[in-house]
């Protein structure tokens, strides 16, 4: 008799949930009029991610290997991973919500009558809150997947809607539609990749899950298990922008439509960063010396890359952009420590990170001028007199980001190498302060141009937020201001939830 | 709560209320900052009046846990040096705010901006001071560069922002390095003792001499930037250059005793051993540094710049005294940190006033001030004498303890040190004859004299010069337990005593 698979729906809740949500936001495209679809279907984006939240903190306490027939596993680090996604994810939707970031009509070729048409009407492309929802779910289920081809399924279901939603910006569609093409295909060769490991590790262990590979360690012929890691590896370390897999990183970031990159660059890395944390912590810790030579010197590479060419950058959503590949480098320090700790530090610091920017995003879709976002530091000259307040939140954030004490920043890079420091990778920590001390040059600048340089006859102007961007960017910045001098608020929740269990 | 905590926050409440102020009212502004720092500096006279110096160890300790998954605590405590140096501080702010009284007007954001500032500046010189995690103290020593960065670059003269910058990467690299020892303390202490930042018990971790000096340089490169001493010090002459004279007041005469506090409280009570193993090459650069400084100083055609050299010339003595391992030595180097603040203070606030009426600050475009302006030449000259070190001024005291103290362990370095106070009469007396004497050049002649303003804010620092030229002991009683302590913790006993005279 075929008995039914147990999924234990109440673990796998708050994924249904944002999943739901997003089927939901999609039948509201059909049969709810244009009017009140905006609003619709904001409601129901908050509705199902507060929902989700609530979930997560009811099974706060629980931990099973069993959920869904075996290919999800709920545990400490796995919770808090998704909860960082659906904070993150309740932050991005305000700013997502800010319609005018978006194109009218998707299918207007650019520059036709047909856009110009749908910018008079003021119709609007809806159809971004489903496809949020969609990738908010991939994303929460990634960190938690127990087995290679829930892995699998997760990347697409949370890379497939980013690829749409990066080509939909307003302004300098080519632009964005290229960025969208182009990161869809590179996305696509890495998913190539990440299938060929997986793959080789089935050869290797005979078995898809996590804890089974881990077991299987020392049976059979390390080449396959070698090559798997690599290429199961080369998939990931491609989502989360590490060198030399960063290529995409600074067009995509440009490209897109400024909160959904904020997005991307905040919850993407957590969700690629919780499935790396728990493959290599699970699946290959058993195998450690194969790897982690690897990963040490990507980390180093990415540190010093990311923030060398940094410098070079003369649009601030491209600077961000290898700054988050600096960060990555960090964020992979923690990985190589493989130590409770190492954990903890990257759970603190995925949070905070995610937090600061989403609020730098949101301030960059603020700075316009006439024809829309103004993305050229040249011209962000001046802005400090122009308007104090947005100025100093932003060089607060940058000062975030180069790691100044009293910001969460400083707190993140302090522990993240503290724990490298402490598996005896001291190289990572020397190589991390060196870059630190490059990144914070083009940081500082930033904050040059800002307040020391007079602003050069310009139309360039902060704009008013709307409600829905000034909340996210406020609760964003107080979060991470709060995080700069009390962390132990988080510090602690990291400590208690950085466990994963097979 | 102690005391201590008290004073370094009052700055933190006095920054909130000038925040609460309308940005029109800015005499009401300067007033209030101007009240809410000489209450500090009552407060702060009445923590040192409370202080025992009988006792050696550390006096209003206060420790809360703050960041408990790292066992990071806000734990402050003084001993007699870090008392002087908080005076120090807490003195020359009320003095500052009051001799550069219109200096925030012209700046970039005005006045309300210019005393939120240089009151959280405040709140972290003494809580760098204070420290007793090495934690915390790391936390104040780094973000106190902002607040300075934001003074010299909105509200310096000349090539303020690049001066700024260059100022801010230099501190942070330095910082950086610092942070990568500071993990490394940190994580040595995990394995030995349990993860703590108590300086008291980092100071009795075991570590390999290797991982020790590679330690040790990751502090003293960032001190030695702060300090600053040579090759590490070019920064310095275009920050004091760029900032306003309070600002570089408050730059050199206190900022900078950070590194070299950072030097006796960090490297060579967590490091001896390494602390031992480079005194002669620190030595070597605490000289160079002198005679460098000194070098330079003669060169300078403007009077910042030639203040700036003298510092980094002082800065010498300070180090050479502190590394020469001598109770003798370290006292003298602890003096001088206070005496150098007071003086450098004396000569910046003059030179600037001078700056302010010429509208120059080439020395060259000053002379025959004497006839001029009487108070404001003699005031100078009192403050030149003071950094040349005339005996019955401050600095003397110090500059003589200091030689005799390394020149029991390091004749040949005190005797070469001794060369610098020749030229230190060099660069000083050129520029006071150029500025001070001859005939009047045009465009001095209607020099107006010192406001009454101006005389108050001056005479405190001047009576300071001469009083502890003359009698230095309630200083030195405080100083001296303390310096004495810390050469005998570093494993060092003064050479005197084995000689037998």
């Amino acid at each position: 008799m075929l008995t039914a698979p147990s999924l234990t729906y109440s673990l796998i809740a708050p994924m249904l949930i944002v999943l739901g949500g997003a089927l939901v936001g999609v039948l509201v495209e059909a049969f709810i009029g244009r009017v009140h679809r905006a609003a619709v279907q904001l409601t129901i984006s908050i509705g199902a991610l507060l929902l989700a939240l609530q979930q997560i903190w009811r099974i706060r306490n629980i931990s099973s290997t069993t959920a869904a027939v075996n290919s999800v596993t709920i545990d400490k680090a796995g919770i808090f991973l998704q909860a960082t996604v659906v904070v993150l994810g309740l932050v991005a939707v305000l700013l997502v919500a800010d319609q005018d970031n978006f194109v009218g009509q998707a299918s207007a070729v650019p520059g036709s009558n047909e856009e110009k048409s749908s910018l008079q009407e003021k119709s609007q492309q809806t159809e971004i809150f489903p496809l949020f929802l969609f990738a908010v779910a991939g994303m929460m289920l990634f960190p938690v997947a127990a087995d290679l081809i829930t892995l699998f399924v997760a990347l697409e279901v949370f890379s497939l809607p980013l690829y749409l939603l990066a080509g939909l910006s307003r302004r300098r569609r080519l632009l964005s539609q290229e960025s969208a093409l182009k990161y869809f295909l590179l996305g696509a060769y890495s998913s190539a990749f990440f299938l060929f490991g997986a793959a080789f590790l089935y050869g290797y262990s005979g078995t898809i899950s996590l804890s089974g590979i881990s077991a299987a360690a020392g049976s059979a012929n390390n080449v396959f298990l070698l090559i798997g890691i690599v290429f199961v590896s080369i998939g990931l370390l491609f989502k989360v922008g590490a060198v030399p897999f960063h290529s995409w990183t600074p067009d995509v970031y440009q490209g897109a439509p400024t909160p959904i990159t904020g997005f991307m660059a905040a919850a993407t890395k957590v969700a690629a960063f919780g499935a790396l944390l728990r493959i290599f912590y699970i699946g290959f810790a058993e195998e450690q010396a194969l790897w982690r030579p690897l990963i040490t010197v990507i980390a180093i590479i990415t540190m010093l890359f990311g923030s060398l060419v940094a410098i070079a950058q003369r649009d601030v959503k491209r600077m961000l952009a290898y700054s988050s590949i600096a960060h990555a480098g960090f964020l992979l320090s923690g990985m190589v420590a493989l130590n409770k700790d190492g954990l903890a530090a990257s759970l603190f610091y995925l949070f905070a990170y995610g937090l600061t920017t989403l609020a730098a995003f949101g301030i960059v879709t603020l700075v316009r001028d006439s024809s829309g976002e103004v993305s050229d530091l040249n011209r962000w000259t001046g802005l400090g007199k122009k308007s104090p307040l947005v100025a100093a939140a932003f060089s607060f954030i940058l000062l975030s980001f180069a790691g100044i004490p009293l910001t969460s920043g400083f707190i993140g890079k302090f522990a993240i190498f503290s724990a490298a420091y402490k598996s005896g990778n001291i190289s990572l920590v020397v190589a991390g302060v060196l870059s630190s001390a490059i990144a914070a040059f083009f940081y500082i600048r930033v904050i040059i141009m800002m307040f020391f340089t007079d602003s050069i006859n310009d139309s360039v102007s902060v704009i008013i937020p709307s409600v829905k961007s000034r909340i996210a960017i406020i609760i964003a910045t107080v979060i991470s201001v709060i995080l700069g001098l009390l962390p132990s608020l988080l510090l602690n929740a990291a400590t208690t939830y950085a466990n994963f269990i097979k | 709560m102690s005391l201590l905590t008290i004073v370094g926050g009052l700055p933190l409440l006095g920054a909130l209320i000038v925040a609460l102020i309308p940005s029109k009212s800015s005499e009401i502004i300067k007033r209030v900052a101007l009240g809410a720092t000489l209450v500090i500096a009552v407060v702060s006279i009445f923590l040192a009046t409370g202080f025992d110096k009988n006792i050696t160890g550390i006096q209003y300790v206060q420790s809360n846990t703050w960041v408990a998954a790292f066992n990071i605590n806000y734990a402050v405590g003084i001993d007699g040096i870090s008392l002087v140096l908080i005076l120090l501080s807490t003195i020359l702010v009320p003095i500052v705010v009051l001799a550069t009284w219109h200096e925030s007007d012209v700046g970039r954001w005005g006045t309300k901006s210019f005393y939120i500032l240089i009151l959280v500046l405040e709140t972290m010189m003494i809580g760098v001071f204070a420290a007793t995690d090495l934690f915390l103290f790391y936390v104040f020593f780094e973000a106190m560069l902002i607040p300075v960065y934001f003074l010299i670059g909105g509200y310096g003269t000349g090539n303020r922002s690049a001066a700024a910058v260059k100022f801010l990467l230099y501190s942070l690299f330095g910082g950086l390095l610092m942070l990568a020892s500071v993990i490394g303390v940190y994580v040595i202490a995990g394995n030995q003792i349990g993860a703590t930042f108590d300086l008291a018990k980092l100071a009795t971790l075991q570590i390999d001499n290797t991982t020790e000096n590679l330690l040790f340089l990751g502090f003293f490169i960032a001190f030695a930037i702060k300090a600053p001493l040579w090759p590490f010090h070019t920064w310095l002459p275009d920050a004091a250059k760029a900032a306003t004279p309070g600002t570089s007041v408050l730059l050199l005469g206190v900022l900078d005793k950070v590194g070299t506090y950072g030097m006796i409280r960090f490297c060579i009570a967590l490091f001896p051993d390494a602390s031992k193993t480079f005194t002669p090459l620190i030595i070597t650069l605490a000289v160079i540094s002198i005679i460098y400084g000194a070098f330079m100083a003669i060169g300078q055609k403007d009077i910042k710049g030639l203040i700036a050299f003298t510092s980094i010339s002082h800065f010498g003595f300070i180090t050479m005294g502190i590394f020469a391992m001598t109770s003798q030595g370290m006292s003298g180097a602890n003096l001088y940190m206070v005496n150098h603040g007071f003086s450098t203070a004396s000569l910046f606030l003059v030179a600037g006033w001078m700056m302010i009426r010429r509208g120059s600050s080439t020395i060259a475009d000053f002379g025959g001030l004497q006839r001029v302006t009487p108070v404001m030449a003699w005031a100078f000259f009192i403050a030149g004498m003071s950094g040349l070190a005339l005996p019955g001024l401050s600095s003397f005291v110090s500059e003589f303890l200091v030689l005799v103290g390394t020149y029991t362990r390091y004749p040949v370095a005190a005797i070469i040190g001794t060369l610098g106070i020749v030229l230190a009469a060099l660069y000083i007396l050129i520029p006071i004859q150029k500025t001070l004497h001859g005939p009047i050049t045009t465009g001095n002649e209607n020099l107006k004299d010192l406001s009454l303003r101006e005389k108050i804010a001056i005479s405190p620092i001047i009576l300071i010069i001469v009083v502890m030229g003359f009698y230095p002991k309630p200083v030195l009683d405080l100083i001296n337990p303390a310096a004495e302590k810390v050469v005998v913790n570093a494993g060092f006993t003064d050479p005197i005593a084995k000689m037998g005279k």
